[in-house]
């Protein structure tokens, strides 16, 4: 039993990946969308977005909607393309719009640091506290995933605690339901100052495909402003660690 | 004629729903709870004024058949409650009462099953859920929830406790209540994969596989076998990807920490997979009805079948570790028992039903597609002694995880082999959903049976839209497992179980 346990752990190896700032994700992954000045949209395209996050004339998208389908990008002789690139965290809710001839560079080069005092409170310790509130269980499950073995994202400081007592900041996933509202309510009064708060997903930053249900409470959202911001659905895990160090000055 | 049997593919005139009353759909169950039909779903269709029509859906697990038949009835009528006989109507008559008022008479535990914004009972959980209570000397109560400790989604457990052990626990949900089953009637019903994706994350695949199933049920739809094959690597990886998760929680439950990381960097190679193969750790992107959205070529399939090789070796070599070291099986075994006739009353599916003995999976009884073509195969369910693993307790629930890895992964290979005469193509067009349909589609996700049903207008629109996840009855077989077990094994019961809230709370 202790052999087959060890040998087992022979062929585990080492399995974090090495630098998780400068780490890359498989090709296949649908991250950053890229839309060439030329080109349009059909109606029907733009009606099939189940974030509801197309415009036309000039296209643009909306990161804080989109679900990253790959819908629109499908269509034919489509201007969109969406790349692999999945550093994606932006700290001002206009700042994930995307619009035609928007490269990558100058759509990160968007993102913000926090002030000095952020840095100097959390830049070494940040530790999270998630409420999970009518998502799909996808985005917690991507939350998760970064602190295990491949992502270890406590490496930097970063953990996810039990207790809003505990917490430096509140991540919210899901579109927030009537039935959670007061929960989110409670567990962000129960956070001691200075704290942040984090949107994760499409659903948490807008509603997301769920956002035209008469289920859900968003008033959270008309008294307290995120601090960051992170796109996907649901973002990969090197999202999450890359938008929170980028906000700590830790990023690249 | 009471009911109307479907094969093939389930869908049929509205109109040709046979009317019964609602005792002779209980008779349906009644008279072959053991070895005949078996209750897959129970909804209400509302009709023009107050009429609702309810649609009953059988199965018959030997034959491979579905059996459907209607009752009329109105919001706000009395219907003599089916539950004392048959718990498995339980959850569907709360339902019923909770969408409709229709009050289900002489009902044991008649209560909100997730608070929709538009329900007939209270409408915001604040309003109070009429808890069970105990009294006596040594007894107290535990109220966990809604905002776990962990990252998890929300629901509140309420454990009454006589000492250390629990003599009951009400699973309180509704937080996750998004109002998922209205939208899918806004817009084209071909253009909500995203949205069935997104009913339950975790079995995103299982789910857009159903909803897909559905469309193409209404249009009459046949799918190319290549589109089949992606589709089941799809689920298969999906299924094996949970199950190393689950395996390697149930490990950290235990303090076995070796199997907890072990498993979970086997599980991530296993949900990379799924990104190579269709842009998503979690099998997003990959459905469309019709087909699938991307085919794969011989260096990707090199690459997948080289990893899912690597896979099932390292997680059968820990397994076989794993099972065998008796501080495992001592917090395993005995933990949280659901027994046969237990699971059989109320309706258990999935992992969960079969490790309780229940021979229920989809692929076997109702297979479509590739699962119809290219036989799935199961090995008989044994553990290293000989055992059978069916004891309904945490070990079965966890040694039917491993085994099932082992089948799926096995399987992953074979579809992947047969990806080299399917050359078909990967999606056919689709044709729009006929008017005046009922139909039904089901598909074997990793957590169990998902269904998901749809009732069109006369111009095709999408009239009713219906989920059942695997998760609506099981939530129930967690309550059960946990009576009589220390409150402490409460997390291990619950992983052995995974169940979804938001696959519940729609
Ligand atoms: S990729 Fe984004 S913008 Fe394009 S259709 Fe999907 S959700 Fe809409
Ligand atoms: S953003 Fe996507 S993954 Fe996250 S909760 Fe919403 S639907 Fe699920």
């Amino acid at each position: 039993m202790v052999l087959r346990l060890l040998r087992a752990r022979w062929r585990h190896g080492w399995q974090a990946v090495p630098d998780p700032v400068t780490a890359q994700v498989d090709p296949m992954f649908r991250g950053f969308p890229e839309i060439a000045k030329e080109g349009t949209l059909s109606a029907g395209t733009i009606a099939a977005c189940p974030g509801a996050a197309l415009t036309t004339n000039p296209v643009s998208i909306d990161l804080g909607k989109c679900h990253l389908c790959g819908h629109c990008a499908r269509a034919e002789n489509s201007p969109v393309r969406l790349s692999s690139r999945h550093h994606l965290g932006q700290t001002r809710r206009d700042a994930l719009v995307v619009t035609a001839g928007t490269s990558f560079e100058e759509y990160h080069a968007r993102a913000e640091k926090g002030s000095d005092e952020i840095r100097r409170l959390f830049g070494r310790s940040l530790k999270l506290r998630s409420v999970s509130a009518a998502g799909c269980n996808a985005c917690e499950m991507e939350l998760n995933a970064t602190t295990n073995a491949n992502f270890d994202m406590l490496r930097y400081g970063i953990d996810i605690v039990a207790s809003p007592r505990h917490a430096d900041a509140v991540i919210v996933t899901g579109p927030v339901s009537v039935n959670m509202a007061d929960a989110l309510e409670d567990t962000w009064n129960a956070t001691p100052a200075p704290k942040l708060l984090i949107l994760m997903g499409a659903c948490a930053i807008s509603g997301g495909l769920f956002a035209a249900s008469p289920a859900l409470d968003r008033r959270f959202f008309n008294d307290h402003t995120p601090d960051i911001y992170i796109p996907g659905c649901p973002p990969h895990p090197l999202t999450v660690v890359n938008a929170i160090l980028n906000y700590l000055g830790r990023g690249i | 004629m009471n009911r109307l049997l479907l094969k093939d593919r389930a869908a049929i005139p509205f109109d040709d729903l046979p009317t019964v009353s609602y005792e002779a759909v209980g008779d349906i169950v009644a008279g072959s709870l053991f070895g005949g039909l078996r209750l897959v779903t129970l909804f209400g269709v509302p009709e023009e004024r107050d009429i609702v029509r309810l649609v009953a859906l059988f199965a018959d697990d030997a034959q491979g058949t579905l059996a459907v038949t209607g009752v009329r009835t109105s919001r706000g009528a009395t219907l003599p409650s089916l539950t004392p006989a048959l718990p498995a109507f339980h959850l569907f008559e709360r339902q019923l009462w909770e969408e409709f008022g229709i009050v289900p008479a002489g009902h044991p535990w008649l209560k909100p099953v997730r608070y929709p914004h538009d329900a007939h009972t209270p409408r915001r959980i604040e309003e109070g859920y009429p808890y069970f209570s105990m009294e006596g000397e040594e007894t107290h109560e535990v109220a966990v929830g809604p905002v776990h400790a962990g990252v998890i989604e929300p629901g509140h457990f309420r454990f009454l406790c006589d000492g250390e052990r629990v003599n009951h626990l009400e699973i309180q949900l509704g937080y996750q209540h998004r109002g998922v089953e209205k939208l899918f009637r806004n817009g084209p019903l071909a253009s909500k994969s995203t949205l069935a994706e997104s009913v339950s994350g975790d079995a995103a695949v299982a789910h857009a596989t159903a909803h897909a199933g559905l469309v193409e049920a209404l249009g009459d739809t046949v799918i190319p076998d290549r589109a089949g094959l992606l589709r089941a690597i799809g689920l298969e990886l999906e299924r094996a990807g949970i199950h190393l998760g689950d395996l390697s929680a149930l490990c950290n439950d235990i303090g076995y920490l070796p199997g907890t990381q072990m498993f979970a960097v086997m599980r991530t190679d296993i949900i990379n997979t799924s990104l190579a193969l269709c842009g998503c750790r979690f099998g997003r992107g990959l459905i469309t009805p019709g087909g699938v959205n991307y085919d794969i070529d011989d260096r990707k399939k090199d690459r997948i079948a080289r990893t899912v090789i690597r896979i099932r070796d390292n997680a059968g070599l820990l397994a076989a570790a794993v099972f065998d070291d008796q501080s495992v099986l001592a917090r395993f075994e005995k933990t949280g028992t659901v027994d046969t006739d237990t699971a059989r009353a109320i309706g258990l599916v999935g992992p969960a039903g079969r490790a309780s003995g229940l021979a229920c999976d989809i692929r076997l009884t109702h297979p479509t597609d590739a699962y119809a073509r290219h036989r799935f195969t199961k090995r008989p369910l044994r553990n290293g002694d000989g055992r059978v693993a069916v004891s309904g307790d945490v070990y079965a629930r966890a040694f039917i995880r491993h085994q099932e890895i082992q089948d799926s992964l096995r399987y992953v290979l074979e579809l992947l082999g047969h990806l080299a005469v399917a050359k078909d193509g990967i999606a056919a067009p689709v044709a729009p959903p006929r008017p005046g349909m009922i139909a039904f589609s089901l598909t074997e996700g990793w957590r169990g049976e998902t269904l998901h049903a749809a009732v069109t207008g006369g111009e095709g629109e999408t009239r009713r839209y219906h989920i059942k996840d695997a998760s609506f009855h099981n939530w129930f077989g967690l309550a059960l497992a946990v009576r009589d077990n220390g409150v402490s094994d409460f997390p291990l019961c619950n992983k052995s179980f995974n169940l979804s809230y938001c696959g519940f709370d729609l």
